[in-house]
């Protein structure tokens, strides 16, 4: 009864305030669709370079954006795409066909070597065929590659913060000491603050993953139901991680203060990198955060396709740093009351 | 048994021993800074007291039983101002325990009571200071309380309203309500059953207002004030 009263109470306060409900729909969709035309966003020009390649082959290769340029032998590849402004250089003729790419923006990578597996005839297997990076590697993320932990990453960091701040409103305008001057049950206020926020939560997660896979166009292999779970477990641990660090600001610009100290290092660590990488010293942190978790189960299913069996693990690993974030909340709040 | 309160090594209040009764308006009178809203914080339960104890009906506070018996009133609004004043007031009594059906007549009375019932729709960031005080007011009285603790209940409101608001008290007293106010509104207290005079948390007199100014042969409550602080 006192947990439906806060619930309602906190989703009549969002229905109010307009502005925090924009911010927490609005902004993450603009800020990823931002993201997504900063690296999709141009029709790709791209300049080839062909030693020994058969005019057929050049041919087909050639047009829609692609400039192919028969070159001589060279044996300095390197130097001929770093003076001649290359994306990359086709040596055949050897005893297997190279591709020498530039290498250092991946969705090139993947146009140019596309393009060409497109462009053999079945007689070319790709066996025979070896891509040499000048800079770089096939490691190099795309957008489609880390844009479910954009997603995962901006879910966690406006919850992170609006719930943050409202709970610190809560304290620092009286409501909450005036709370517990009534009859209510520290958990009862806890579970309160969980429902509203995690109902609100909901249909933003929904709104913001449907946004990017339907409106972005994000690589999306799997079942948008485990994505809409995904989301909102990793939105519940930020919901409940907020309010947790709320307790030990003062005011807002304080709350504002562990968004770099709490939120963007979980950046780091949550595959944004390559995480082989990360130095020894720090990679233990990765597994302590739960956008590790979040990021990792979005991408299984969004770029693998995987389902519950590979997913379950990381679902289990949220709920429970909220159960855990839970549970230090009601003792937090023995610091006011003590039953 | 005296209860003392210290917030680290200052010591906010000092032996303090005070038994209120039921169907008495206690009034808390002292300079600003003297431990009055501390006070009664450990009386409704969200402070503790470092030593010593508060006891409500025979029991220790706090205790979730007892304060859905106790109606407060912080000194400082605690409202939700992006809501309206009905949305407060649903809120507040649902958590208070104020039955559904009971809790639209509750709403009425009460904000008839503080003179707001054309104002329930508004939200409360476009109330004025008094009106958010009476507001505030309106919530502590919404569960029909058996004690009423309000801190400086009537700072901001017009002598006309507050005329109205001490007559509310003086009928929910013969109800058999105890009341608490503290206040520094001196004919407030000539109105309370019995007075207490705190300064430098140390309670300095207890009284009826007639006693206390007979102690001190003064006739007024302000000079007998003065006396006992000089
Ligand atoms: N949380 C706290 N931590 C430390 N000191 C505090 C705290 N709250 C109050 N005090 C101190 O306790 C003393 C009494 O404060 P209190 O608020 O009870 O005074 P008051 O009598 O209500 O004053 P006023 O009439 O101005 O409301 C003050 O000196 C204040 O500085
Ligand atoms: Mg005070």
């Amino acid at each position: 009864m006192r947990i439906l009263a806060l619930v309602i109470r906190i989703l009549r306060q969002f229905i109010h305030d307009k502005r925090t409900m924009a911010l927490m729909i609005i902004a993450p969709i603009l800020v990823l669709t931002m993201l997504s035309l900063v690296f999709n966003g141009e029709e790709l020009k791209l300049k080839i370079g062909a030693v020994n390649v058969p005019n057929a082959m050049i041919e087909r290769i050639e047009g829609n954006n692609v400039t192919v340029t028969k070159l001589e032998a060279t044996e300095d590849v390197k130097r001929e795409i770093k003076e001649n402004d290359y994306d990359a250089i086709l040596n055949f003729g050897r005893s297997e066909n190279e591709i020498h790419l530039e290498g250092s923006d991946p969705t090139i990578n993947k146009a140019i070597v596309e393009r060409i597996r497109s462009s053999m005839g079945s007689e070319q297997t790709e066996a025979n065929m070896a891509i040499q990076y000048v800079y770089g590697s096939s490691e190099m993320t795309t957008f489609d590659h880390f844009g479910p932990v954009l997603v995962g990453f901006f879910i966690f960091f406006f919850v992170f913060l609006i719930a943050g701040v409202s709970f610190l409103r809560e304290r620092t305008q009286g409501t909450l000491l005036r709370l517990l001057a009534s009859p209510i049950k520290r958990w009862e206020l806890v579970l309160g603050y969980v429902i509203g926020f995690g109902l609100f939560t909901m249909i933003q997660s929904a709104i913001i993953a449907l946004y990017s896979i339907y409106v972005i166009d994000l690589k999306m292999e799997g079942s948008f139901f485990y994505v809409l779970i995904i989301t909102l477990m990793l939105a519940l641990s930020a919901l409940t991680l907020g309010i947790l660090l709320s307790s030990f600001a003062k005011n807002e610009l304080q709350m504002i203060q562990f968004i770099p100290l709490v939120v963007v290092p979980q950046l780091f660590f949550s595959g944004l990198f390559n995480l082989d990488t990360i130095s020894d010293y720090l990679s233990w942190i990765g597994p302590l955060t739960p956008l590790y978790y979040g990021a990792e189960a979005l991408r299984d299913v969004m770029i693998k396709g995987q389902g519950i069996s590979d997913i379950w693990v990381d679902v289990v690993v949220l709920i429970g740093f909220s159960l855990l974030f839970i549970i230090l909340n009601i003792i937090a709040l023995k610091k006011h009351r003590r039953i | 048994m005296s209860i003392t309160k210290r917030y680290g090594k200052a010591t906010i209040l000092d032996g303090i021993e005070l038994s209120l009764q039921r169907g008495e308006i206690f009034g808390l009178l002292g300079p600003s800074g003297s431990g009055k809203t501390t006070l009664v914080k450990l009386l409704c339960g969200i402070e503790e007291a470092t030593e010593g104890s508060v006891q409500v009906f025979e029991e220790r506070m706090p205790d979730l039983k007892l304060m859905k018996r106790i109606g407060y009133m912080a000194q400082s609004d605690a409202l939700y101002v992006e809501l309206t004043a009905k949305e407060n007031l649903e809120f507040f009594a649902s958590i208070s325990g104020v039955k559904r059906a009971e809790c639209k007549e509750r709403i009425q009375d009460v904000m008839k009571l503080v003179d707001l019932e054309q104002h329930l729709n508004k939200k409360v960031e476009a109330y004025s200071g008094g009106m958010k005080r009476r507001l505030s007011l309106a919530i502590a009285l919404l569960h029909n309380p058996d004690i009423l603790l309000l801190d400086e209940p009537t700072v901001g409101i017009d002598p006309a309203l507050r005329q109205k608001i001490w007559d509310t008290f003086e009928e929910l007293r013969k109800k058999g309500v105890l009341i608490l106010v503290t206040t520094h509104v001196m004919d407030e207290a000539d109105r309370c059953t019995r007075l207490g005079l705190i300064r430098e948390g140390k309670l300095i007199a207890v009284g009826s207002p007639d006693q206390l100014k007979t102690n001190t042969q003064t006739t007024t409550i302000e000079q007998a004030f003065l006396t006992y602080g000089g």
